[in-house]
């Protein structure tokens, strides 16, 4: 079928004039030449703060979760039961809720429209959520700004957008992810030599051509077009940072080792929510390594898309089924097969946390240096309810933030978690949100 | 709204319903909402099947292509016109930039230079201007979809010659320069740029390069060819029989098959497979290479009848003949016999389903039935919603908050064993039966298909009733179905709209002129696919010039 145009193209290239030797000045290779990045002494500075968010489906059930007791002497509930060992290090924060100011709810999606992203609208519109605000601040001067992951095999399965471009498309395969970040680009901060490669020099200079080509084509296009090429072009910055990364001698991280190879990924498309978690942990366990090693201060992971239709083994109704159909187990008191499912997202949220916070910095741990921001699509999933949002935060942030506590706001806006996380990170801010979903003041009682 | 209702719903039955004109309103205010407002993108970015195939014209077959791309979106039905607004993201350049590296890598490999560089350098082991500048200015007119200026060939020359000098390999060089080629906004974002139109003083046109790309990606989701390009560059893309000879020529080519595969890959959703698995406890027949040819069987069967044997549309739906494979016979049920050997690739082979038979048409395929089921069982709901959403062209609301779905699907309930009991049910319940009513009684005449398209009869060991009903026409089972669905109206012009809206990138206003005009066309053409895409490409609504293009020209 395209054997004709085939024979066209071959004439073609072969037909070519060749044009006369014209150049045009273009300082194409001036870095090249400039080799003054062979050696950076260690500075000394403190170890930047981490970030990570954690997104699990479908809340945690629709039995009476919420602590009684408030600030530090509380009692988790059994849905949280796998988090006990780490209850020092967390905070718990519940009864927030996203206002929708007569916008629709349109379910599973509009509660984390507000909660990401502080804005509560009708169209599809998700821009600027919690951790790109803060990669901003964090995330610039590492290898990669962030690294979304998502663990059902969809990369649209994620809650991470920039301000500008939107959702950020996540990493499915952990065979992937293990090559782009430890794979032949990678330099061990705790190489006794460090030379520059040259092929990345070249490669940099190289990028520069396309650079030289953005006010040309700027003339040509209207303002929407612009818009959407400025994206490309910081998009494209973020990769000529990353060679820029890669030329610099990298401070010594004794806490960073590099994991071993993965073997082969199963199938991307992931059905069972065992499977979810299966890669979940080897995420966590690339995830945790990278932020160790200084590739990126800034980690996403999503363990599915919200209105979740992962199951369990043998049992054919997916789990947001479960949610709507399921009845309350009046002995127990609540929904036993959503609970499977829950039980098994807080277990995998717990040894995520535990991996973060079995790598040594120091005297401290990878956790301390570090917030976790875990959080799910509905307070209470059966009625897709917006109110009553869990968020459970770890770590201080290397001392940023106080921990240990449940912080009870029963009707408070949701987003004020947000803000307060954003400061701690040492967003600049002091409101966040739109609408009812502004808020001017932080939590101050887990401000450190 | 109800005066909205009456050209689609012309039933009694459907005209009663409050919320079948509710779904109409809905597909109304999608569309009204669609058309470019004067800051709309006029650009896109190059799909994945746009960037192979790209690939597979100016360098050919052989360049393998291996990575992923940056998600697509869709957007009013369709990825075409969710990539208008898509932009790169940061780790979306990085597998560009793979993808470029890889890909120049292979081009200038020893085993494809003498072919694919026209040339070859004084030195291999230094640069060579003149050969570079052959071989990049040809390369970037492909590429780039449009004549090089003399400031870009001679940027990326001297690109070349400074990473040949300074690895000592005139080929390294060439592959430098290519993959910025292949990592540029110019390669992948397809713009349309304006100029000055001299048939008519003070007004403006889409020049002809952008004609060509715009043409070629509508008929052949490639890029414009040496021919097209020639068109552009002398003219004779703006003249009606210049313009007429193009189309007429891009439609007799056999390149128009991977046009039309493109196009009903699009609006059929065919993008969510890649996300699509089985449980294969359940549906252990359900495997990945099913996957693979489930979408297989059905474009084949759409080439088949819509451009080999220019057939109607609407039989696309009742016809019995399609093709299938060893692994998609054992899904079926159906005993065909395949002479290939074990190991070897299966062959496709040519099937007409007896008169009989349950199943006929695309919509008794799994690329249907299979494709909008959840994962461990069938959901009459989600069939009768894709139903409406992709080939009628209908909105259909998502669930409302706060309703309990009690019942609904408890599959091992001891009272409501099937579906359409369970359905029942739940249709009790106010807030939801609205919407059911618009969704179920479409999906329940399917659910003799489970969950991966293999055939049953019962659920839970209780026989399964496939009545149903489409905007009042009753009928019995899929076939039933598919004859009410034939005759729908709504289904013809939502192709139409679709045709457009994907050639355009602009969803058009229910009411448009040219659009109306294009859909009578495509009814006198006895709903002839190849004439309604001949409509299209020669009609007014392709080349259109909005508002914001003056002041891109006059700021040139």
């Amino acid at each position: 079928m395209k054997s004709g145009r085939q024979i066209t193209r071959r004439r073609l290239l072969r037909g070519m004039l060749a044009g006369s030797a014209v150049t045009v000045g273009l300082p194409l290779l001036d870095c090249v030449l400039n080799t003054n990045g062979t050696a950076f002494a260690s500075t000394g500075a403190p170890l930047p703060a981490r970030f990570a968010t954690w997104y699990w489906p479908l809340g945690l059930g629709e039995d009476d979760w919420t602590p009684k007791a408030t600030g530090v002497n509380y009692t988790l509930p059994p849905q949280m039961a796998p988090l006990k060992p780490l209850q020092k290090k967390m905070n718990f924060f519940t009864g927030g809720q996203v206002f929708l100011d007569g916008q629709s709810n349109n379910v599973h999606f509009t509660g984390l429209q507000g909660l990401m992203t502080g804005k509560v609208a009708n169209s599809r519109e998700y821009l600027g959520s919690i951790d790109a605000l803060i990669s901003e601040v964090i995330g610039k001067g590492s290898r990669f700004r962030s690294i979304e992951v998502a663990c059902a095999g969809s990369p649209r399965d994620c809650w991470s957008a920039r301000p500008d471009s939107g959702v950020q498309p996540a990493e499915i395969s952990p065979v992937a992810l293990y090559s782009r970040v430890f794979g032949a680009e990678f330099k061990d901060p705790n190489a006794a030599e460090f030379t520059p490669d040259p092929e990345v020099m070249l490669k940099k200079s190289v990028l520069s051509g396309i650079t030289e080509e953005r006010q040309a084509l700027m003339k040509r296009l209207g303002p929407a077009d612009r818009e959407k090429l400025d994206n490309y072009f910081t998009s494209l910055r973020e990769l000529e940072q990353k060679l820029e990364v890669q030329l610099k001698k990298p401070e010594p991280l004794p806490s960073c080792s590099i994991p071993k190879p993965l073997p082969m990924d199963k199938e991307p498309a992931v059905t069972l929510s065992m499977d979810a978690v299966e890669r979940a942990d080897l995420f966590a366990g690339l995830l945790a390594h990278a932020l160790a090693c200084g590739q990126t201060n800034v980690v996403n992971l999503a363990i599915s898309r919200p209105q979740s239709g992962l199951r369990k083994d043998g049992d054919a109704t997916a789990h947001h089924t479960h949610t709507h159909e399921e009845q309350i187990d009046p002995k127990l008191g609540y929904q036993p097969v959503c609970r499977w499912f829950t039980d098994n997202y807080m277990n995998a949220l717990a040894r995520f946390v535990s991996r973060l916070d079995g790598i040594k910095e120091g005297d401290r741990t990878l956790l301390d240096s570090m917030v976790v921001f875990a959080f799910t699509d509905h307070g209470a999933p059966r009625l897709h309810s917006v109110r009553n949002y869990p968020i459970i935060t770890f770590g201080n942030g290397g001392g940023r933030i106080k921990t240990g506590m449940h912080i009870g706001r029963p009707g408070d806006q949701v987003t004020r978690v947000g803000l307060t996380i954003q400061q701690a990170m040492g967003v600049q801010t002091s409101s966040w949100g739109v609408g009812s979903n502004r808020v001017t003041s932080p939590i101050s009682e887990v401000l450190a | 709204m109800n005066k909205l209702m009456k050209p689609t719903f012309s039933t009694a039955a459907a005209a009663a319903s409050v919320l079948s004109g509710w779904l109409l309103a809905q597909d109304v205010s999608a569309a009204a909402s669609a058309p470019a407002s004067a800051n709309a993108p006029l650009s896109w970015r190059l799909g994945p099947g746009q960037y192979r195939q790209t690939i597979v014209e100016v360098f050919g077959p052989s360049i393998s292509i291996t990575g992923r791309f940056d998600p697509e979106y869709r957007q009013d039905g369709l990825l075409t016109i969710g990539a208008r607004t898509a932009s790169i993201s940061a780790s979306g350049v990085e597998r560009y930039d793979e993808l470029a590296e890889n890909i120049a890598a292979q081009v200038v490999d020893e085993r494809n230079r003498d072919t694919l560089i026209p040339c070859k350098p004084a030195s291999a082991t230094a640069s060579d201007e003149a050969c570079a500048r052959q071989f990049l200015s040809a390369a970037g007119r492909l590429l780039y979809r449009r004549a090089l200026t003399e400031e870009e060939i001679a940027a990326s020359v001297k690109l070349a010659g400074i990473v040949s000098q300074a690895k000592h390999d005139f080929y390294a060089g060439l592959a430098g320069a290519l993959g910025n080629m292949l990592l540029s906004p110019n390669f992948l974002y397809v713009y349309k740029t304006f100029e000055p139109d001299p048939e008519q003083n003070g007004k403006l046109r889409l020049d002809g390069y952008s004609k060509a790309s715009v043409l070629s990606f509508f008929l052949w989701n490639a890029p414009p060819d040496d021919a097209l390009l020639s068109a552009a560059e002398n003219g004779e893309i703006h003249t009606k029989k210049g313009l007429r000879r193009q189309v007429d020529r891009m439609l007799a080519s056999p390149s128009l098959e991977n046009g039309v595969r493109a196009f009903f890959s699009d609006m059929l959703g065919f993008s969510e497979f890649e996300t699509l698995a089985k449980d294969p406890m359940f549906f252990p027949r359900f495997t990945p290479r099913v996957i693979d040819q489930a979408q297989e069987q059905t474009l084949r069967t759409i080439v088949d009848l819509l451009v080999v044997r220019q057939g109607d549309y609407r039989d696309l739906f009742t016809t019995p003949d399609t093709f299938l494979t060893r692994s998609l016979a054992a899904l079926y049920g159906i005993p065909i016999v395949d002479t290939t050997d074990n190991g070897q690739p299966e062959r496709w082979i040519p099937y007409s389903f007896p008169a009989d038979d349950p199943r006929a048409g695309i919509l008794s395929h799994a690329s249907f039935v299979a494709l909008h089921s959840p994962s461990g069982r069938s959901s009459p709901t989600d069939r009768g919603k894709a139903l409406r959403e992709y080939l009628l062209c209908q909105a259909v609301p998502s669930p409302p908050a706060d309703v309990s779905f009690a019942v609904v699907q408890d599959t091992n309930h001891p009272v409501y064993r099937t579906a359409r009991e369970r359905l029942g049910a739940h249709a009790t319940d106010a807030a939801c039966s609205g919407c059911h009513k618009i969704t179920d009684p479409i999906g329940l005449a399917l659910e003799n298909f489970d969950s991966a398209g293999g055939f049953r009869t019962t659920e839970n060991g209780a026989q399964i009733d496939t009545s149903g009903e489409l905007n009042g026409t009753k009928f019995d089972g899929p076939v039933g179905l598919a004859k009410a669905l034939r005759s729908d109206p709504a289904l013809t012009a939502c192709v139409a709209t679709r045709a457009v809206a994907y050639a355009s990138g602009r969803t058009p206003r229910r009411g448009d002129a040219e659009l109306k005009r294009i859909q009578a066309e495509f009814a006198d053409n006895r709903y002839n696919f190849v004439e309604l895409l001949r409509e299209v490409a020669l009609s007014d609504a392709l080349f259109s010039v909005p508002p914001q293009a003056t002041q891109l020209v006059t700021a040139r």
